[in-house]
């Protein structure tokens, strides 16, 4: 192998181990995060940590189950709002959108899906908060659709474009109306699609603090009044590890743990869907 | 070809043209199916053979762009005339493409009475009536009656095609369009689907889109040749096949070009 | 005998109905831009264009000028950056150039489940973790060799523009290389091929036919990883310090917009003070709507329209 030759398989090496040890740098960055999470976190959860509400500040104990409670019920309601628009906008995408409104709709959602979550919380706050005069969990929640709504749009549209064209022939050569075939071919053929997109958006929101900051606020004690400020895990997190005491950042470690833990069950159970449906297409 | 006096005329395509945009795929065609007749369409890849059977059911004019003139007429009425409803015309004009379709997240039973709720509802018993009978038109009812409820995936290549042929003829049709529909299966189902052929036109009137001329040769009663959008041939098979009246028809049957 | 006379009406009720609900994403962008705009007006009117380069923030004085949260948020990002791009990058050429085949489902996962994470996570592991860790093994070094450049003066407490950088660089890299995969994976097998038939070595066909290919959507990419950036909000205000201040030296505390914004909100009393976080919210959106428009555009060029970057994140 002439000198040239050898520099240039030499650095291909080179290169290669390079791009191996900066892939595992990053993925190491997690696998310490989720490690510190379990070690830091698991020790603090039994079952009053899951069923009691926060004690006064500085004394110990205590858990976070209007915490958890509250996050269902954020979310909850975020997704009932959120999920018909997005998962509506992205069928008028993949059904309609070939046309400039279309396109307008794609760019507009594609934007709006790295908008910051703060600046959505400001909108809650001022559709809901100010003139209802106090916080509330549907000001939060609301906030939340917001988020949704364009995650949702891109993929139901990426979803519902999957299925293929010969399916939409083959109904409406049957005599199905265009709407027919969209609801009952189309949509229940990429449903799995479609509700695998929805249980990651929702994961994704169930995770937010910043447009809950001035919505929901935060609660001490237990509600389930979507009128009255509610605590949600992630607000429980960032009040416990940013305040003073040791035994509040004992629990707010703990809370990380459930936290990531509904996240990862949710993400898996959006995975475990698409595998249902795909297993059994040949 | 001159249609005699005791065969009924279901379906006729009178001067069609159909367009792509500025494009002509089909010219000028007059055409006339004979009912309870099978009639294959022949000819090289982009004569317009296709174009021409989704004309007849007015799946053409789906395709952004897409274009029709002429008429053509299901018992003496045009299809295209402007009061009439695609939708409904469908309804009355079965289609099988040429690779399966089934709708994946439906069963066998649920994909062949696909065809029937879109009329509204019907009584359970008369839909199984129909779904049974269905599926024993398309020969396919011996192998899938004890299994009627489960994923119309789980059948073989051969087999999806049957069920796609029984989903189109249970809102029971007038007409029957194959477009290549054993393209894409072995030669055992090719011959399945060829022998429901014969069974069906009792029934049905059929045309078949094939670009195997031995397959033409084998199932239809007339056979008409096109190239190039337009209408060289038509006639009885029979004839089409050992005396060729148009010298390009000789040279496609013989094999000079395709 | 069927009628064959009719239309359907239900075609276009449908279609109606779904436009509505497509119509709402730009009602969405609208009212967002709306409601910013009109509560920061009277922001805008008494302090003008200077709001974006003054830096007194005194909500006593009434005074307000947004340049350290601006030069915070813009110094906070591009640190970041420049950490996780070679990271993300290397993570996304790894995936689709070099890893095994058994391999890429469980590292893909990985980075998808850092995605995942929260923000306020990553910002309590910044606090317990990272800054100690920083403090112990990262800064003295750096002081030892860089300490006599401006980004490295003063003591080390901890909350800095540093840790901003660092936490925003971990929360941006698989954002970052779930997106570089996607482009590359748009790339077509052909350059590769073509490449590795013409006797390059695997490194020179990934260089020399894979990244100019899909550099578009690469750009596009890292684009869209500022555009997060710059607009996340727990994890930088629990580590960046929250002090409206502006200093070339990585290791002072610092803000970005977006953490004034959390932590001043609740407490504006004034219609003033609100009015010019309002402002501060206007200046953030435009900028990310701004930075994340051309990142798509970047992207659409390789990616030709499809949902990249959607999913997961």
């Amino acid at each position: 192998m002439s000198a040239s030759a050898f520099r240039r398989h030499l650095t291909s090496r080179v290169m290669t181990a390079l791009v191996v040890v900066l892939s595992f740098t990053a993925v190491l960055a997690l696998v310490l995060i989720l490690g510190n999470l379990v070690a830091k976190g698991a020790s603090s959860i039994d079952w009053a940590f899951f069923t009691k509400s926060p004690v006064p500040a500085g004394q110990s104990g205590g858990g976070v189950a209007n915490a958890i409670v509250g996050t269902a019920v954020v979310v909850g309601l975020a997704a009932l709002i959120g999920v018909p628009i997005g998962v509506g906008a992205g069928m008028y995408l993949a059904e309609y959108g070939a046309g400039r409104l279309g396109f307008l709709v794609r760019f507009i959602a594609d934007v709006l899906n790295g908008t910051p979550s703060i600046v959505v919380g400001i909108v809650g706050w001022t559709f809901i908060v100010k003139p209802t005069r106090h916080f509330s969990a549907l000001a939060g929640s609301v906030a939340l659709a917001i988020l949704m709504i364009p995650m949702l749009a891109r993929t139901t549209e990426e979803m519902v474009r999957l299925v293929p064209n010969s399916l939409r022939e083959a109904a409406l050569a049957l005599g199905y109306p265009r709407w027919r075939t969209s609801l009952k071919i189309v949509a229940r053929t990429a449903m799995g699609g479609i509700v695998t997109g929805c249980l990651v958006g929702i994961a994704r929101i169930a995770g937010e603090t910043a447009p809950l900051l001035f919505t929901a606020l935060g609660n001490l004690n237990f509600t389930l009044n979507v009128n009255q400020p509610m605590q949600t895990l992630s607000l429980q997190i960032y009040v416990y590890a940013t305040g003073p005491f040791d035994e509040w950042h004992r629990l707010a470690w703990a809370s990380a743990l459930v936290l990531m833990g509904l996240v990862l069950i949710i993400s898996l159970a959006a995975r475990w869907v698409t595998r249902q449906r795909y297993g059994s297409i040949r | 070809m001159v249609a005699s006096a005791n065969t009924r005329l279901r379906l006729e395509t009178s001067r069609l043209t159909a367009l792509f945009g500025q494009h002509r795929a089909v010219r000028d065609v007059t055409l006339l199916f004979p009912a309870h007749t099978v009639t294959a369409i022949i000819g090289p890849s982009g004569c317009g053979k296709s174009t021409l059977l989704r004309c007849l059911n007015r799946m053409h004019e789906l395709t952004a762009g897409a274009n029709v003139e002429g008429e053509v007429l299901l018992d003496n009425v045009n299809i295209y005339a402007p009061d009439v409803n695609p939708v409904e015309l469908r309804r009355r004009i079965g289609m099988v493409f040429q690779r399966p379709t089934p709708f994946p997240t439906m069963s066998i039973y649920e994909n062949v009475a696909a065809g029937l709720k879109v009329n509204g509802r019907r009584p359970r018993p008369e839909v199984d009536d129909a779904v049974s009978r269905a599926l024993q038109q398309a020969a396919l009812w011996d192998e899938v009656k004890d299994r009627l409820h489960t994923s119309a995936l789980d059948l073989s290549g051969g087999q999806q095609q049957r069920l796609c042929i029984a989903r189109a003829v249970a809102p029971q049709p007038e007409i029957l369009l194959l477009d290549e529909p054993t393209a894409s299966l072995d030669p055992a189902g090719t011959q399945r689907i060829e022998e429901l052929c014969h069974a069906l036109k009792r029934l049905y009137t059929i045309v078949i889109v094939t670009h195997n001329m031995q397959q033409a040769a084998r199932v239809s009663d007339y056979t008409a040749f096109m190239y190039l959008g337009s209408l060289i041939e038509v006639g009885r098979t029979d004839e089409i096949f050992t005396k060729p009246k148009v010298e390009q028809t000789e040279a496609y049957i013989t094999g000079r070009f395709g | 005998m069927t009628s064959l006379l009719g239309r359907d009406r239900s075609d276009r009720i449908y279609r109606r109905v779904l436009t509505g609900f497509a119509l709402i994403l730009p009602a969405l962008i609208l009212i967002i831009l709306g409601v910013l705009f009109f509560n920061a007006l009277p922001a805008l009117k008494r302090f003008g264009p200077s709001f974006l380069w003054t830096s007194t923030w005194d909500p006593v004085a009434e005074v307000y000028g947004a340049a350290p949260m601006i030069f915070g948020t813009l110094a906070s990002s591009l640190l970041a950056l420049l950490i996780a791009v070679p990271l993300a990058l290397s993570v996304a050429i790894f995936l689709t150039e070099f890893s095994p085949r058994w391999l890429r489902r469980p590292v893909a996962f990985l980075v998808e489940l850092l995605a995942a994470i929260p923000s306020v996570v990553y910002g309590m592991w910044g606090i317990f973790v990272l800054i100690p860790f920083l403090r112990s093994y990262i800064v003295p070094p750096l002081k030892a060799l860089f300490g006599w450049t401006p980004f490295l003066q003063g003591v080390f407490y901890g909350n800095s523009l540093l840790a901003g950088g660092v936490i925003l660089a971990i929360m941006v890299v698989p954002y970052i290389a779930a997106v570089s995969r996607e482009v590359l994976l748009a790339v077509p097998t052909s350059q590769r091929e073509a490449a590795l038939a013409m006797g390059a070595t695997r490194w020179e066909a990934v260089r020399s036919a894979v990244l100019p290919y899909g550099r578009a959507g690469l750009i596009g990419a890292v684009i869209l990883g500022l555009g997060r950036a710059l607009g996340e909000t727990m994890a930088v205000t629990m580590v960046i310090g929250n002090r409206h201040d502006i200093s070339l030296s990585m290791l002072q505390p610092a803000y970005t917009m977006a953490a004034a914004i959390a932590n001043e909100f609740s407490e504006a009393t004034t219609a003033t003070y609100q009015s010019a976080l309002m402002e501060v919210g206007l200046v953030l959106f435009v900028l990310t709507v701004t930075v994340n428009a051309i990142a798509r555009i970047l992207i659409w060029r390789v990616a030709r329209g499809a949902a990249v970057g959607s999913s997961a994140l």
